[in-house]
């Protein structure tokens, strides 16, 4: 059953295209790398996914509903903030600099969207949330603020915060770029068993080895389009693209 | 000729003093709390995506801070109800106040927000915060800690300004060493005694903020 659908999707920055029409299916439970060289848009197209960014052309279909904008008389409107905010809730988004909030506990950063958000009551949010902190092995720090934790800890932290509020699809730009080579470990194991459990995931990821092992599909992007992609074994074990060679030889997978 | 103090003048008139000095923290609390909504207000008003608020806030504070307080406060009580707006004295001073301190609170309040991380303010997006509930939870506790050492010293500097209030009678604590001053002609005594009441209630001021911050979570 497909869950993301994307179409032709078009973004400027100004005068620069940086996605030159994208077109991308995500199914249920299926977890999906994109790889492609600094510079190419896979930012970008996260961020247009999770309404963080407006894009000109093209569409999002999430769950069969249209996100960010209405057509109304061939005319596309952005939708207002109350409704943006109501459809951002539905993907979650961890970024590279794990972007945690600083005056909030770990467990606080967990609990602010199901308190405000889902509107959930405290002892049910406090609940839910250590649930998630002791997921992600973090139970014994969830009193920590963010200043008071690891890299590899705070990244944690942000995949609980996620992950908490049910997102029907979590984006992931990086997530390891940021931290010591010996906290990387800690943090994709997470993933691992949240792609077991069949948590749908578009994944923007440097980690090659990661790439091919976890995702059932890889994409490369290359300038703003998806240059090639496929079943992620096949991918890197085949890979047809000339530039897509090179980048993997590059990388040294 | 040596001047001999007389500290008994001041002693009976130690309540006028005192009342005088209650009197002016009660001005600068009053403009305080409208120029801090004003300062915000504004602030926040730079970060909207269309540019015409951010270049009315700027003709606002730029206009302000480059007019002295006194001209602002003859300004308003003696021009104002020449236009038809009448304001009693301490309306007209606070109201004066506010909008002076409004401009300065602005800027603090600017760069407060300037020091949100940018990605912090995402995260509270992505995960379905709305614009007033980013504004809340996530953007002002961050300013907060980042202005708290900028608004001490903006707080104490407007406290000090309400002695402007004198020239138009308000009966604050620096017209009072001025009426003792005119009346007894105990001219040392009279301003001795204002400097030595606002230099101590400054100092306690800045002592309690200081404690604030101290006891402000930091992270
Ligand atoms: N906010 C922005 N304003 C202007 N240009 C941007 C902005 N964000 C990204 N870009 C540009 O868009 C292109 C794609 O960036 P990005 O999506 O971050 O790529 P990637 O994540 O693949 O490295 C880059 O050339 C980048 O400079
Ligand atoms: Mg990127």
């Amino acid at each position: 059953m497909t869950l993301l659908s994307i179409r032709g999707l078009t973004k400027r920055f100004g005068a620069a295209e940086v996605l030159k029409g994208v077109d991308l299916e995500v199914n249920k439970g299926e977890v999906v790398s994109i790889i492609g060289a600094s510079g190419s848009g896979k930012t970008t197209l996260l961020r247009c996914v999770n309404l963080l960014e407006d894009f000109d052309g093209g569409e999002i279909v999430l769950d069969d509903v249209a996100i960010g904008y209405v057509k109304r008389n061939g005319t596309r409107r952005r939708l207002g903030e109350r409704e943006l905010a109501r459809q951002r809730a539905m993907t979650g988004m961890v970024f590279q600099s794990f972007n945690l909030f600083p005056h909030l506990t770990a467990l606080g950063n967990v609990m602010l969207g199901l308190l405000k958000v889902r509107h959930m009551a405290k002892a049910e949010a406090k609940t839910l949330a250590m649930n998630w902190l002791s997921r992600v092995g973090l139970s014994d720090r969830a009193m920590h603020l963010p200043s008071q934790l690891s890299g590899g800890q705070q990244q944690r932290v942000a995949i609980a915060r996620a992950l908490a509020m049910d997102p029907k699809l979590v984006l992931l730009d990086e997530i390891t770029s940021a931290l010591d080579p010996e906290l990387v470990g800690e943090v994709l194991d997470t993933i691992k068993s949240l792609a077991k459990e069949g948590t749908t995931m578009l994944i923007v990821t440097h980690e090659m080895r990661f790439a091919r092992d976890v995702a059932h599909r890889t994409i490369f992007m290359d300038g703003g389009l998806i240059a090639e992609q496929g079943p992620s074994a096949k991918l890197f074990r085949n890979p047809g693209n000339a530039r897509l060679k090179e980048f993997l030889k590059r990388a040294n997978i | 000729m040596a001047y001999s103090f007389r500290f008994g003048v001041i002693e009976a008139n130690l309540d006028n003093f005192l009342q005088g000095l209650l009197l002016g923290l009660a001005l600068a609390f009053a403009a305080i709390l409208i120029g801090t909504l004003i300062g915000l207000l504004c602030a926040f008003a730079t970060t909207a995506k269309s540019r015409a608020p951010s270049r009315l806030v700027g003709i606002y504070v730029s206009a302000i801070r480059n007019t002295p307080l006194l001209v602002i406060v003859l300004f308003v009580y003696f021009a104002l109800p020449q236009l038809g707006i009448r304001l009693g004295k301490l309306e007209s001073f606070i109201f004066s106040l506010a909008i002076y301190s409004g401009a300065y609170l602005t800027e603090v309040f600017r760069a407060g927000l300037a020091g949100v991380p940018k990605g912090v303010v995402d995260a509270g997006r992505a995960i379905g915060l709305n614009g007033l509930q980013r504004a809340l939870y996530v953007i002002m506790p961050i300013m907060w800690r980042n202005c708290l050492p900028a608004l001490g010293t903006t707080f104490i500097s407007l406290f000090k300004d309400t002695s402007l209030a004198a020239v138009i009678a308000v009966p604050e604590l620096t017209y009072q060493a001025r009426k003792l001053n005119t009346e007894t002609f105990r001219v040392a005594e009279a301003w001795a005694t204002a400097s030595l009441l606002y230099l101590s209630t400054c100092l306690l001021i800045a002592a309690g903020l200081r404690q604030l911050e101290r006891r402000f979570p930091k992270f």
